[in-house]
């Protein structure tokens, strides 16, 4: 007989403390699936975990790719706290990267200081606009924003696949589906030469202090952390619940938008299919991985980052399949779920004597 | 002052990183945006990095290479890992490809079926694909009841649309009233599509389905439907082994080889290669004994004659849609004319979408 029983007492340290065992689980694992494959695990892990970013320009690429993936979270913990399930993110990239980059395409091949806030505001309004969808359609038509928010992704990413193949190809291209690069008035600075790491990792700090503000300091983050600790406790206090859904989203597609301009407006430097690897949907794990905590995502988003780039050195140097990047993600969500559950609830294994003496 | 050498400071550290690995042994890297196992494009460069591999010559890929962001950060570190010569296999690794180029001038990159070489070090290849559709063409024409031969095509770039032309050019040869309807899937790997795209074709009367797409879901629709298909870019019999006359395998190997024995004996030097049945970087599968054996002869024959220059594929007269000359009687299109194509010629069904 197996008995679940609830904990009581949980310790909050212990609760943030769990990231990192779902992290050092991981790399066991990691390391017994390698030692599977035929390779030494110690080797593997050292090229998967260190070597990329044992030099200045590796260490600049984890940035580079943590930046997206951070902004995007730290977006979702706003929805995720308030019991709002946006896992539409990756469709509010896509689409505040369609109108971030429709506004350089306006301004190709002119010069302004006023031109790249305007891409980056017309992203952040973009991304803004489409997670209202979801959140419209729940406030007041009862919909169920999961999948409203899911089937989104894909209506904006065959907005971009018919925008890039049709009305924006570049004129000069051969009709490949890609728009003009962006003229450098629409390009996000670089902040060193050599490096690809650009401005926009200024975006997501901003994002983390903000978000850290408006969720501890400010009566809206009361009410969002409220109303994801019990709904009814939240309409008792008589707070508004459909605006409240309504911000969150709109903060959570804002960031999402952001992530993506910053995408196109940096590495990239157009508009083309393939602007984010579902970016939208890593950071999902990465929004949990970090708790839903400004300064744990920011730790979170580095970690997530660090297995994409792995993969990649893994492969190079050992040509160990890339696709063991993915494994390494699923496994952090999984011994972060796991470990959760074991936190949260107990399990009881009761032996049969007691059960025979109750009959 | 101080902003000025914390910049030197990290150009000297990041140089310094370059010019450790100068040194080490030969070796080839290649970038692949697919996985390996795809059965189509990528599997087939991987088949040509296994031949240099086979040549005594170190190498290494990475698959799954996203054309966006990362594409630029798996090139430059296989180039800052010691690769001599880099091989970046997709069209969306163009711009990338120079970029890495222009900071690594000893290093050379060849990229497929791209047009930019911005840098001495970068040089461009690609197969004339259209001389297998020629042939495709001729086998179609001859094997249709319906007269209606379906196209699976992804983007209308003008490989895609002169893989079309060329086709529906060699079918009226020996089938007037020849038609070819175009499904664009507007993807380069989509099983689930490219099925669904088969499907309409054979709904719309096509009994030939040939495509310019990447899975191995057409031609196991068409199996399945008893018409029959062409397989794309590598031989695809075993999986529609009643349906296939025969694929167009895009050949890598050779040329691959070729290129990094050049650059490992200094040899190297910046091209654009357009190869064809001539070389062998186009090659096609086994023709199925379903044509009947005066219709493989007829195929071989022209085959041998596309491959000596006999044959041109796109031999005048030639009409677009509307009916105006683009080729005239007697000649051949130029070589800039078909790597510009992007217009259908006569016979095709449908607009080019814009």
């Amino acid at each position: 007989m197996i008995k679940i029983e609830k904990r009581n007492d949980v310790p909050m340290a212990l609760y943030f403390f769990t990231p990192f065992i779902a992290i050092i689980l991981t790399i066991l694992g990691g390391g017994i699936i390698f030692y599977i494959l035929g390779f030494n695990p110690i080797e593997a892990l050292k090229f998967y975990f260190i070597t990329p970013i044992s030099n200045l320009y590796g260490f600049s690429e984890l940035l580079l790719k943590a930046t997206p993936l951070c902004l995007i979270a730290i977006g979702l913990s706003f929805c995720f706290k308030s019991n709002n399930w946006n896992i539409g993110a990756e469709g509010q990239l896509t689409f505040g990267a369609i109108v971030g980059g429709g506004v350089a395409l306006l301004f190709y091949n002119q010069e302004g200081f006023y031109i790249l806030p305007l891409v980056i505001l017309a992203g952040a309004i973009g991304g803004m606009i489409f997670a209202l969808i979801p959140a419209v359609l729940k406030t007041y038509f009862n919909t169920n924003e999961i999948l409203v928010s899911l089937m989104l992704v894909y209506v904006s990413k065959l907005l971009l696949d018919y925008l890039v193949v049709g009305p924006w190809s570049n004129p000069e291209g051969f009709n490949f589906p890609e728009t003009r690069q962006f003229s450098d008035s629409s390009r996000m600075p670089l902040l060193f030469e050599g490096l690809r790491i650009h401005a926009g990792i200024f975006l997501a700090l901003a994002a983390v202090m903000l978000s850290w503000f408006i969720l501890y300091k400010t009566y809206l983050g009361f009410q969002i952390k409220v109303s994801g600790l019990s709904l009814k406790t939240a309409k008792y206090a008589g707070f508004k619940g459909k605006t409240m859904i309504l911000v969150v989203f709109m903060i959570s597609g804002a960031c999402a938008g952001l992530a993506g301009v910053g995408e196109i407006t940096g590495p990239i430097g157009q508009l083309h299919r393939m602007i984010s690897p579902d970016y939208g949907f890593t950071a999902i794990i990465v929004a949990f991985l970090g708790r839903l905590n400004p300064f744990g995502i920011i730790f979170a988003s580095l970690v997530v980052a660090l297995t994409y780039l792995g993969a990649e050195t893994a492969q190079i140097f050992l040509q160990i399949p890339k696709y063991t990047g993915q494994v390494f993600q699923g496994m952090i969500l999984f011994f972060l779920l796991a470990s959760d559950y074991l936190l949260f609830f107990k399990v009881k294994i009761l032996s049969l004597k007691k059960n025979e003496l109750r009959h | 002052m101080y902003k000025n050498f914390f910049r030197y400071l990290i150009s000297a550290i990041f140089l310094l990183g370059f010019s450790v690995n100068s040194n080490a042994d030969f070796k080839v890297g290649f970038v692949y945006v697919g996985p390996t196992g795809d059965h189509g494009w990528t599997f087939q460069h991987h088949e040509g990095r296994n031949a240099v591999e086979a040549a005594g010559i170190k190498t290494t890929f990475v698959e799954s290479v996203p054309e966006g962001a990362d594409a630029e950060r798996v090139i430059r570190q296989l180039a800052q890992s010691g690769h001599d010569l880099i091989f970046t296999t997709s069209f969306g690794y163009m711009d990338p490809t120079n970029k890495v180029a222009k900071d690594f001038p000893n290093v050379k990159f060849e990229h497929a079926t791209g047009y930019k070489r911005e840098h001495s070090n970068v040089s461009t290849y690609s197969a004339r694909f259209y001389e297998g559709r020629t042939l495709l063409g001729h086998i179609a024409g001859k094997m249709t009841k319906t007269n209606t031969i379906g196209y699976i095509a992804s983007f209308p770039i003008p490989e895609v649309i002169r893989g079309i032309n060329a086709m529906t050019l060699a079918a009226q040869k020996v089938n007037p009233n020849i038609k070819t309807k175009i499904v664009w899937v507007f993807t380069w790997y989509d099983p689930g599509k490219e099925a669904e795209a088969a499907q309409a074709l054979i709904d719309q009367g096509a009994d030939v389905i040939m495509q310019h797409t990447d899975s191995t879901a057409p031609v196991q629709t068409a199996e399945k439907a008893g018409v029959w298909s062409f397989g794309q870019a590598s031989d695809m019999q075993r999986f529609a082994p009643k349906s296939i006359l025969t694929s167009i395998i895009d050949d890598w190997a050779p040329y691959y080889v070729e290129r990094a024995i050049a650059a490992r004996d200094g040899t190297w030097n910046q091209q654009d290669t357009w190869h064809g049945l001539k070389e062998g970087m186009v090659a096609m599968g086994p023709y199925n004994s379903a044509m009947g054996a005066d219709l493989v002869k007829e195929v071989e024959q022209l085959q041998k004659d596309l491959a000596s220059g006999k044959v041109h594929s796109f031999t005048g007269p030639i009409y677009d849609q509307k009916g105006n000359i683009l080729v005239a009687e007697g000649k051949v299109a130029d070589d800039g004319m078909l790597a510009g194509m992007s217009v259908y010629v006569k016979g095709v069904e449908g607009d080019i979408p814009k």
